[in-house]
């Protein structure tokens, strides 16, 4: 067995010589690719890409690395295998016809064999030996040699063979990957395992609720460190790609410079005026509340500063965004049109998240961005662990390359975290909170920070509004009975002012009621006065009267005794 | 290639067209290759022709006819073309194997 034969090389200092796939992040995690001169087992079930990975292990030592390869098939033709990795861009028959890579097709049909007596692989053997021979191959891939237990009857001289082949393939020194059927219980069908124990690759597509994801798994790498998750992979019209976590480490390089987050007045609410320079900020919000909207002013003004820009939309069309955003001055299709935006979208359903954070992940390689914004978060359905490795890894991936990462995520109507903001929210260094106030039938946009990690921040609740030429935040109204958004705010202001109006209006009163009571006595005063006067005058007018009666009396009773006197 | 034939007559005549597949003088080889001469000339005396190809001489050859197994041998005429894996010690199973006897119903 694999143990017998070498002592492995680190046992003298030496690091064990290693092959590199070509395949972006398997080198990563397996620290320089497959173990030199080698064999290395790959299984997996059916249809979860075994022969596209042993393919492409050849096309990239062809291409790439001068290597050229053996693949040797026993369950697909030659001609069927050229057409069907066509699909990933690879040009099997040039290089075929350049002598870089053989293609024998071992076909056995078991009811056409009679067996009599014992028999060995010699053939196989022979057959294999010449064809690296042939070209000098160093790489050789076998895929699936346990189609040999279908076709041959005696499996006791097939294990006896496989062993020998195997340490044949060591022997001549080829880096050797052989694929294998997953079994029950088992790696292989057939526990060729057993023999192939220098590297052991799995391979597993999974289906959780509905959703596919492929990935990969070093199960065992002898004499070597290597990444023991599970990591997801890719195979699409750009080949094999698996997704490196190994950056899992938190020794990322920090900044302290700060980049505007696109809105002033919250760059205003932010300690430094933005946000720092390689942070996530997690931007949630109810349906609404512009989170999209936020999203689309950072990038335009990182555009703006000539930064690139990747956008991740999972719901939404980019023609979709360029044309809304349009309608809030914000104007994406310039950026696209220089080149420093690019969209990315697809439906979230299209693949398990693990397959869109692969897929992420090589845009984020290829298109080298300074921010991210994945619009939503939230649009991701599925187990919160997952959901929650596949964010941790996301934004792990943005820290590590020090781009600015804004997170969008839709959050429920009823005021508890979505999965996808409890499992981030620790992450995020700034998480904004977006909502609706709903007061007197209408609802109002305010927002606020929940946190920002590094600055002394805001924590007022402010509105905000969309308007025609982007987020216009609105100062607070902060009054007796808190803060108060959109016409509430207005009528509160109104209503102070009509407080006033009549506080005013009942001062004038009393003073109108006290000068009419003041005229009122005065009036009064004025009749009792004229009252008297008018006695006085009474009794002055009797006085002369009386004066008057007396002094007519007196002249009557002269003028009698006058008469009388005279008679007398 | 080596080719030992047992000649009266030639193609078309209804005559075996055996060829055997080894890899050098081993023993399983050597076993194989005197498995079949006694049984041609059990069975079809007259009205065989063997070929042996050694594999190890042209390896070439091995992709060319599916040799995986080895000794393999091969009826290449008459059609169709018939396949027995082993060190032929199994009489029967030869014969069953090259349509030289009908398989055993009991």
């Amino acid at each position: 067995m694999g143990k017998e034969h070498r002592p492995t090389d680190t046992e003298h200092g030496v690091a064990l010589p290693k092959t590199p796939t070509g395949i972006d992040g398997l080198d990563a995690l397996t620290f320089g690719g497959l173990p030199t001169g080698r064999p290395t087992l790959l299984c997996g079930s059916a249809g979860c890409g075994k022969t596209l990975f042993g393919m492409t292990f050849l096309v990239n030592g062809a291409r790439r690395f001068g290597e050229s390869g053996v693949f040797m098939s026993f369950e697909e033709r030659a001609q069927d295998l050229s057409v069907n990795v066509a699909s990933l861009g690879y040009d099997v028959d040039a290089l075929v016809a350049d002598g870089k890579l053989v293609i024998d097709h071992v076909h056995i049909e078991r009811s056409e064999i009679e067996h009599s007596g014992e028999y060995d692989l010699e053939g196989l053997f022979v057959r294999l030996n010449h064809a690296i021979d042939s070209i000098g191959a160093k790489r050789v891939v076998l895929d699936t040699i346990e189609a040999l237990f279908g076709g041959l009857e005696d499996t006791a001289i097939l294990r006896a063979e496989l062993r020998r082949l195997f340490a044949w393939l060591k022997d001549k020194g080829v880096t050797a990957i052989i694929t294998g059927e997953r079994g029950d219980g088992q790696l292989t069908r057939y526990g060729i395992e057993e023999y192939v124990s220098d590297c052991v690759l799995l391979l597993d597509n999974r289906v959780i609720d509905q959703v596919t994801t492929r990935r990969l798994r070093v199960v065992k790498y002898r004499g070597s460190a290597h990444g023991t998750n599970e990591y997801p992979f890719l195979i699409d019209e750009e080949g094999v790609s698996v997704l490196p976590i190994t950056s899992a480490g938190l020794a990322h390089p920090i900044s302290r410079e700060a980049i505007s987050s696109g809105v002033p007045g919250l760059d205003a609410m932010l300690g430094i005026k933005g946000f720092f320079r390689g942070s996530s900020v997690l931007l949630s919000g109810l349906a609404g509340t512009g989170k999209s909207t936020f999203g689309a002013a950072f990038v335009d003004s990182a555009c703006r500063r000539g930064e690139r820009c990747l956008f991740f939309a999972f719901e939404e069309s980019p023609d979709q965004i360029v044309r809304n955003m349009g309608s809030v001055g914000i104007d994406m299709r310039a950026h696209m049109d220089s080149g420093l935006l690019k969209f990315e979208a697809a439906r979230p359903s299209l693949y398990g998240f693990e397959m869109h954070l692969a897929r992420m992940n090589r845009d984020i390689e290829r298109f080298d961005p300074a921010v991210v914004v994945v619009d939503p978060i939230s649009a991701f359905r599925g187990p919160s662990m997952e959901i929650h490795a596949t964010l941790i890894r996301l934004a792990d991936i943005c820290k590590s390359k020090g781009i600015t990462a804004m997170f969008t995520s839709l959050s429920a109507a009823n005021e508890q975290m979505t999965e996808g903001e409890r499992s981030v929210s620790s992450l995020m260094d700034t998480w904004i909170s977006l909502s609706d106030i709903e007061a007197n039938g209408e609802r109002n946009r305010v927002l606020y920070l929940l946190k920002s990690r590094g600055m002394n921040h805001s924590k007022q609740l402010r509105e905000y509004r969309l308007t025609n030429h982007g987020v216009d935040m609105v100062d607070a109204y902060v009054g007796p009975d808190g803060v108060l958004t959109g016409t509430a705010r207005v009528a509160q202001e109104a209503r102070e002012r009509e407080a006033s109006i009549v506080r005013q209006q009942a001062i004038n009163r009393r003073r109108r009621e006290l000068a009419r009571k003041r005229a009122a006595i005065e009036r009064d005063v004025a009749e009792r006065i004229s009252a008297l006067e008018a006695e006085e005058s009474e009794v002055a007018m009797m006085l002369e009267e009386d004066e008057a009666r007396e002094r007519t009396f007196t002249d009557e009773r002269e003028r009698m005794a006058q008469l009388r006197g005279n008679s007398a | 290639m080596s080719v030992d034939s047992s000649a009266e007559g030639f193609a078309d005549d209804g005559a075996y067209n055996l060829r055997l597949y080894v890899a050098g003088q081993t023993p399983k080889s050597l076993l194989a290759i005197a498995n079949l001469k006694k049984l041609c000339e059990e069975h079809l005396a007259g009205r065989y022709r063997i070929e042996v190809v050694d594999l190890l001489v042209t390896p070439q050859l091995a992709a060319g006819d599916q040799i995986v197994a080895l000794p393999t041998l091969i009826r290449t005429l008459p059609p169709p073309l018939k396949r027995v894996i082993g060190d032929l010690s199994d009489t029967e199973k030869v014969l069953v194997g090259l349509d030289i006897r009908r398989r055993d119903p009991g």
